[in-house]
């Protein structure tokens, strides 16, 4: 009897130690997987980055050419300096510049080397300063987007690509002479959506983001975060609470597109309110996070121990006073991290915004939230679509900024969540 | 953090009404909706126009030359757009909409020509194909080979199949999706154009138009068609990755990637500027935009808009818009489009469909 238990006894060692080296290698091969995993994310995401970056940081420089203006008081009259013929003031220095050139066609194919921009620039100066007039100065004036293209190796050198024999002989010439350099592009910076690619900016659909996230912000973080205090400390638990609970995670997994067109159906036919404007995609955009901020708030309230509402309910707190002395400040960075996740999301959104007229040419600047403008995403989406080569540049330029608008953002939440969290 | 709340929902609650009251002051832009196709001119003369005038810059969205229909065609004031562009002319349905709307006067203006073209990588040889061969390589059902008045399934693998002449590589053609102009295009003027040389699917036209479409206008599904989405860029991508394919895209693509990719020649023509400028490319078609009239008094600038995009220097033989793939009309007929541009009749009646 006892030898036999003693038996069983080293059986059973025996078999854990037999299956040792098994279960040793499923763990190894287990954490394997793991490691693979990470790598193969890390390896998607390097090649995402990397992409988007080679691709769109040539677009933070520009092309420019240097050319002597003379500031013809023939074409600049006094009483007239608004709408003056500024591209003849450049048209006459590129002739200048290559004087052999005299028949009609070559010249415009010479034009054709400098953006339309550089009139614009020329009349912003001349505007701020009278005293330029009579005299000849040397500017650094934008190139065309296609002479860019060239300088940055896009287009190959060779009369296959857009420029003949005698506009690429012109370009040699003006390199030769140092005319040509790259700058930093201050353009995509300060100006609205353009059809020259030299001349588009990110300006307009960033500020319009702005207007449209901080009416989503705006609207969504009260009535977001009232709503969950309310169904998670007043309401009674029942029938009814179950079905508000089942109905906002159904919306919260609700395609954007729907509020797309709930938008359009409700605020745009039914109120009257503008097509185009941050004000109604503020409002679809805010009805689209209300969910997820709901349901990351609730969280964050009932993470907050029950210890802490009996202690104040037993100090004589009344449950008003619970909530807004002590479980609100507790569940607030679990809160403001739900809504910064949110507003991440809403920050990418371009389908509900095409349902309310926000996917538009818009060149001048939004500056009020009935203004018609258009946000990163569209911006992206709409470059990404345009036949000239040097938007696909901008496309990736303007995919950076994007990113480095939502690691802000993400990084926001991060640090919101260190600072205010409590552990129990 | 309390207060914070609290003036966030006070601030909240007093901007929206006050929101609300803004947006039923006059709009002082001009709204175009409408074709994708005409959209890259559009932007351009409205650029322009907002640049070198005191008026704002005209709001364009690409809504496609349908959707964009009916935006114009929902009503009269400063709540629709004002403008509408499309890639086809305006069908009696659609016009008879508008004048239930209330939207009697529209004014068409033609602006130029787009040309529909087949291309490949630069690195493969160019093709020489006619209507004909598109038909049969990318029709569902094509005529029974045996001359009968039947129709087969698409049994075509290779263009060596459908002509001799053609290389023996696998029929693979990147071309839009169904809800795009271009498609529609491609498929009036390529495909039911190469059916017509099939004596008895003419006659057909003739007798059953809904038969003949219903051979001659459905693409085939077996995978040698792919839909590439609505983005010709990605067209052009995917084209020089893989040489064997051809792709389907608006001129001004080739004009803009002509260091990538190359035109094939269609029934010996090549698409170049010229022949679809002289009409003598058959896959061409013309762009228009339409003019609500009650509007030009109500919104400030429609007629200097319409006016720069009718001027020479836009729409005209060597104006901008042409720099940017439009290929212009004859002298006479661009002179004809810049009067009724000026001055803002004839109106589309009934009895133009």
């Amino acid at each position: 009897m006892n030898e036999n238990s003693i038996d069983n006894l080293c059986s059973v060692t025996d078999t854990v130690r037999n299956g040792l080296a098994r279960r040793y290698r499923a763990e190894k091969r287990f954490r394997w997987f793991g490691v693979c995993a990470i790598f193969l994310s890390l390896l998607f995401l390097v090649i995402l980055f990397g992409d988007i970056l080679s691709k769109g940081l040539p677009a933070f420089s520009q092309t420019r050419i240097k050319l002597s203006i003379f500031f013809d008081p023939d074409l600049l009259p006094a009483d007239n300096l608004e709408s003056a013929d500024y591209n003849a003031l450049v048209k006459s220095s590129c002739r200048k510049l290559f004087s052999e050139v005299k028949d009609r066609r070559s010249k415009r194919s010479l034009y054709k080397l400098v953006s339309e921009g550089a009139a614009y620039e020329l009349r912003k100066k001349v505007l701020q300063n009278h005293n330029l007039i009579g005299t000849t100065r040397d500017f650094w004036l934008i190139a065309d987007d296609e002479l860019d293209m060239l300088m940055k190796g896009k287009i190959l050198r060779d009369s296959t690509g857009r420029y003949n024999q005698q506009q690429l002989g012109w370009i040699e010439k003006l390199e030769h002479d140092g005319r040509l350099r790259r700058q930093f592009n201050f353009t995509f910076f300060s100006s609205g959506d353009s059809r020259d690619p030299e001349l588009a900016g990110i300006l307009g659909a960033l500020s319009g983001t702005i207007l449209t996230l901080a009416l989503t912000l705006l609207l969504s973080f009260p009535i977001g975060i009232g709503a969950a205090i309310y169904l998670e400390e007043f309401l009674k638990k029942g029938r009814f609470s179950d079905f508000l609970e089942v109905n906002i995670n159904n919306l919260a997994a609700v395609p954007s597109i729907i509020f797309g067109l709930l938008g359009l159906g409700v605020f745009i036919n039914f109120f009257g309110l503008p097509r185009s404007a941050p004000l109604v995609g503020g409002l679809v955009l805010a009805l689209m996070t209300l969910p997820t901020i709901i349901i990351s708030s609730r969280a964050a309230i009932k993470a907050v121990p029950p210890s802490i509402r009996e202690a104040a309910l037993g100090l004589g707190a009344s449950p008003v006073q619970v909530v807004f002395h002590h479980v609100l400040p507790l569940a607030m960075p679990g809160m403001l991290t739900g809504t910064i996740i949110g507003m991440a999301r809403a920050l990418g959104e371009t389908a509900p915004l095409l349902m309310v007229g926000m996917v538009a040419f818009i060149v001048d600047i939004p500056k009020s939230f009935s203004a018609a403008a258009t946000v990163l995403p569209v911006q992206i989406y709409l470059w990404a679509d345009s036949p000239e080569r040097a938007f696909s540049e901008r496309t990736s330029a303007a995919i950076i900024v994007l990113l480095i608008f939502l690691i802000l953002m993400n990084a926001s939440a991060v640090f919101l969540r260190r600072k205010f969290e409590r552990r129990w | 953090m309390k207060k914070l709340m609290f003036m966030l929902l006070a601030v909240a609650m007093l901007m929206l009404p006050a929101m609300v009251s803004h947006a039923g002051s006059l709009r002082n832009y001009i709204t175009i909706v409408g074709s994708s196709t005409v959209y890259p001119f559009a932007t351009v003369v409205a650029e322009k126009f907002g640049k070198t005038t005191e008026f704002k810059t005209p709001l364009i969205e690409a809504t496609g030359s349908g959707g964009g229909l009916k935006l114009f065609a929902a009503g009269i004031g400063v709540k629709y757009s004002d403008i509408t562009n499309a890639s086809r002319r305006i069908k009696r349905s659609e016009f008879e909409k508008c004048r239930k709307n209330g939207v009697q006067e529209v004014i068409e203006i033609k602006i130029g020509y787009d040309g529909i073209v087949i291309a490949n990588a630069k690195s493969a040889p160019r093709f020489k194909l006619s209507r004909r061969d598109l038909f049969l390589a990318l029709a569902q059902e094509i005529p029974n080979p045996d001359g009968s008045p039947t129709v087969i399934a698409n049994p075509y693998k290779t263009w060596q199949e459908v002509n001799q002449n053609l290389p023996a590589t696998k029929i693979r053609v990147l071309g839009p999706p169904p809800t795009s102009g271009t498609r529609d295009a491609f498929v009036e003027l390529a495909m039911a154009g190469g059916a017509q040389n099939f004596p008895w699917l003419k006659a057909l036209k003739k007798k059953d138009k809904h038969k003949f479409k219903a051979i001659a206008h459905t693409i085939r599904e077996d995978g040698a068609y792919v839909e590439a989405g609505e983005n010709d860029n990605l067209i052009v991508q995917k084209l020089q990755a893989d040489p064997e394919s051809l792709g389907i895209f608006g001129f001004s693509f080739l004009d803009q990637n002509s260091d990538r990719v190359q035109g094939s020649l269609v029934d010996g023509i090549e698409p170049t500027f010229e022949n679809i400028a002289d009409g003598k490319y058959p896959v061409s078609r013309p762009l228009f935009f339409y003019v609500k009239k009650a509007h030009v008094t109500i919104i400030p600038g429609i007629k200097g808009y319409l006016k720069e995009f009718t001027s020479e220097k836009a729409f005209g033989e060597e104006g901008y818009l042409s720099d940017r793939g439009l290929i212009p009309m004859p002298q006479a007929e661009r002179e004809h489009y810049r009067k009724v541009a000026a001055e803002l009749k004839p109106i589309l009646t009934p009895a133009d469909f």
